[in-house]
């Protein structure tokens, strides 16, 4: 369903109000976009929340659009999109494992190896593994996980990203928007002068 | 700055610090926005509001519709012909769901609103208690901005960003939903107008680079050809216009939202571009070398099929809102920013320019249209009385000075089509959404908004039996506005398109109606019905010189036809003009 489509991970900053989530979504739904993955949490900026969010598209066009329509909600600071090559981007994984299922394999050596996993737990009924990295390679986990012991639980988190360009895009903005204060307040106390 | 055009004078910030009832807070807020009528209807969970607004009726003015529907119109009828915002105050629960098509209308039409719910206590939110519904849920895609106040210390700066966001950059509906405890419960009132949010800029800054290569593409041009907005309406902007517009000797067609932004005799005035708008602006669009749109935003309605639109021009699009640039017609040259602001800038870097050979194309297809549809429309001898015929005569008689509200549909056309202006702020009309039952509201508000004019209210017997209610807050109050029904006993524009594209089966389309001129005097309104050519004059006449509302309901041609036209989804250049004729 998704060849010839690429996935544009768009990004947003908003200001920490209810209901921004719901007011973002019906923006995807309007064009019809499915969202992928999706990632919130508090940004390095107090108050200010970042939305990580994916989506395939074959029209480049319509996440200009796109973008530009969540920009334009008044309780949002910026949105922008990339595609991958302009990201450092990851997910996390978790896996839930058998016990004894693991011990009848044999070897827990061989997938921290073979797939850097780090072991989060061991009891008498579960292993849980976790695994950080691109879809692929949690995806290629899993797969081998499923067709060698059997996975109990699989989780895997929306898509976290950075840009690697040295424009830093909210503090740009926000740096605008201090300046635009600034003049309006001197605007203002000419005129009540 | 823009805000202080917009508002009346403002009553000083309250500095001393008080403790009031939410209610009373948000009454107080209201008026230090300037605000002196709000249209509306009570319920349970509005209450202490209204109780509040019972010792204030000296500062705000209180019309109670019939309906929430009508409250809301009434504030964008207010809003489009004032400057000011509209203020509409309904219950919760069916007080707000009925009050929807009138949030989304203004959001289409980007009608500065700021529309207060009631709302059930705080403790009892979620848990469907009687009249609750979700309003935030339902009305965040449909506003410029929705807010749940759940306690009373939030009232007041939420009041204040409220009416920032509805007035500034590109107007538009905002909702806010008060929670019945917050309304009773008291704290501390300082009110502060807002002028600044970080995550919002409502007007970008005008870059000069892109100033300078709109000018130089003006100046490179030989067929200019100029898309008039609402925006130029929104920004105040009438004036650099025409500036702008006679310094490039540019001819333009208006939107039927940027109709009155120029008044209708100026000599580059082309007339309405869109599915039924004239023909010349329309085919021009499409044989310019340079398109300058200016705050209007390339509606399905005015471009027909995109991929045939203006191919064969460079398009140069001034608009304050960014969203709205490339949305549908790729640009040349984006100028983001106030048309206040960018229009006198360009204006400056323009050469003197006239396009006598140009223009003079225009005339060809402008009497061409004459020939083929206006003469027989506003001049016939005989026959059945036709709708362009009546508009013609109401604004001749109101030397083109009047107000024009219409509803929606073939009468709303045949208005946009004929009537005419000398000022600004002369057109209300349902135009992005398209809302039966619009007319009859929004006239009253925009009696209220401009009560020194003259309103003539245009609907058709569909659309005025969605809010005849109204005719009770008509007379209740005494508002003179000029009814002007154009009866077909049809749904005159669906009927249209059953004739023209769905081989004459006129599915539900036939209206069986009342006496409208018993239902008028019902209510007091004084009502004369024509249904001869020869009356017209005189009823119109007796209309206009009636002290008060008045019914004038006209019989009209039962399928008449609003030529020329469009069909929907095709390209501008292939219009229809009825009556055998082609281009």
């Amino acid at each position: 369903m998704n060849e010839n489509k690429t996935l544009y991970t768009i990004t947003i900053f908003s200001e920490n109000t209810v209901g921004v989530l719901n007011q973002i979504t019906t923006i995807f739904t309007r064009r019809q976009l499915n969202i992928e993955t999706l990632s919130v949490s508090p940004s390095a900026i107090e108050g200010i929340h970042k939305f990580t969010i994916t989506t395939f598209s074959d029209d480049e066009e319509v996440m200009k659009k796109l973008v530009r329509l969540i920009d334009k909600r008044v309780d949002i600071l910026k949105a922008y999109y990339n595609t991958d090559e302009d990201l450092v981007h990851q997910e996390l994984a978790l896996y839930k494992l058998s016990t004894e299922k693991v011990m009848e394999h044999g070897s827990i050596e061989y997938f921290v190896r073979k797939y850097n996993v780090r072991v989060l737990e061991v009891s008498v009924d579960c292993v849980v593994f976790l695994k950080a990295g691109h879809f692929v390679e949690t995806q290629g986990l899993f797969e081998e996980l499923a067709s060698t012991i059997g996975v109990l639980q699989f989780v895997r988190s929306g898509r976290i990203a950075i840009t690697k360009s040295k424009v830093e895009r909210l503090s740009d903005m926000l740096a605008k928007r201090e300046e635009h204060k600034k003049k309006t307040i001197e605007l203002n106390t000419i005129s009540s002068l | 700055m823009e805000r202080d055009k917009q508002t009346q004078p403002i009553i000083a910030p309250v500095t001393e610090t008080e403790t009031l009832s939410g209610s009373e807070i948000l009454i107080r807020a209201l008026v230090a926005e300037g605000v002196d009528t709000v249209f509306g209807y009570p319920g349970g969970a509005i209450m202490p509001v209204f109780d509040a607004l019972y010792d204030y009726k000296e500062r705000i003015k209180h019309i109670l519709v019939r309906h929430e529907q009508g409250a809301v119109h009434a504030a964008q009828g207010y809003a489009r012909v004032s400057e000011k915002v509209g203020v509409a105050l309904v219950t919760s629960g069916p007080g707000a769901t009925n009050a929807i098509t009138g949030i989304t209308d203004a959001m289409m039409d980007s009608t500065p609103m700021v529309v207060i719910s009631g709302q059930v206590n705080s403790s009892l939110l979620g848990s469907d208690a009687f009249q609750e519904a979700d309003v935030i849920g339902v009305t965040l895609p449909i506003t410029k901005w929705a807010y749940q106040i759940r306690r009373v210390e939030d009232i007041a700066w939420a009041v204040s960003r409220a009416f920032y966001i509805a007035a500034s950059g590109r107007p538009g509906p905002v909702v806010l939903d008060i929670a019945k405890d917050a309304q009773v419960n008291s704290c501390d009132f300082n009110y502060q107008r807002t002028t600044f949010l970080r995550s919002y800029q409502p007007v970008p800054d005008v870059e000069k680079d892109r100033v300078k290569m709109a000018a130089e593409l003006i100046n490179s041009a030989k067929k200019p050809f100029a898309l008039v907005g609402q925006g130029v309406i929104l920004g105040n902007a009438e004036e650099e216009l025409q500036a702008f517009l006679e310094k490039g000797g540019i001819p333009f067609g208006s939107t039927i939202l940027g109709l009155s932004a120029i008044p209708s005799d100026h000599p580059l005035n082309q007339g309405m571009l869109g599915m039924h708008g004239n023909v010349a602006p329309n085919i021009k669009t499409n044989e310019c070398d340079v398109l300058i749109a200016i705050g209007m935003r390339f509606d399905d309605r005015v471009t027909g099929d995109l991929k045939t639109y203006a191919k064969q021009a460079k398009v140069i699009h001034f608009d304050i809102d960014m969203a709205e640039l490339d949305k549908n017609v790729k640009t040349t040259v984006k100028v983001a920013g106030d048309a206040k602001v960018s229009l006198p800038m360009v204006t400056e870097l323009l050469e003197e320019r006239a396009h006598p050979e140009w223009l003079a194309g225009f005339e060809t297809y402008d009497q061409k249209e004459y020939d083929c549809i206006i003469k027989n429309e506003l001049y016939p001898e005989s026959g059945e009385i036709k709708m362009g015929e009546v508009v013609n005569k109401v604004t001749e008689a109101t030397n083109n000075e009047a107000i024009c509200v219409t509803d929606v549909g073939q009468h709303q056309m045949m208005a946009t089509r004929y009537f005419k202006y000398n000022q600004s702020r002369s057109m209300v009309t349902s135009g992005g959404l398209g809302t039966m039952g619009f007319g009859l509201p929004a006239g009253i508000g925009a009696k209220y908004g401009a009560p020194d004019r003259t309103v003539c209210i245009f609907v058709g017997d569909g659309g005025l039996q969605m809010t005849m209610h109204e005719f009770g807050t008509i007379m209740d109050y005494g508002i003179d506005v000029k009814i002007i029904l154009l009866n077909n006993n049809f749904l005159g524009m669906v009927r249209q398109w059953q004739e023209l594209f769905f081989d004459e089966r006129y599915s539900e389309t036939r209206l069986k109606n009342p006496d409208f001129i018993k239902v008028a005097d019902a209510y007091g309104i004084k009502g004369r019905k024509v249904t001869e050519r020869e009356e017209l004059g005189e009823a119109i006449a007796e209309m206009l010189g009636h002290n008060g509302s008045y019914l004038l309901e006209v019989v009209v041609e039962t399928k008449g036809m609003v030529y020329p036209m469009v069909p929907s989804g095709g390209s501008i250049s292939n219009i229809l003009l009825g009556n055998g004729h082609s281009l």
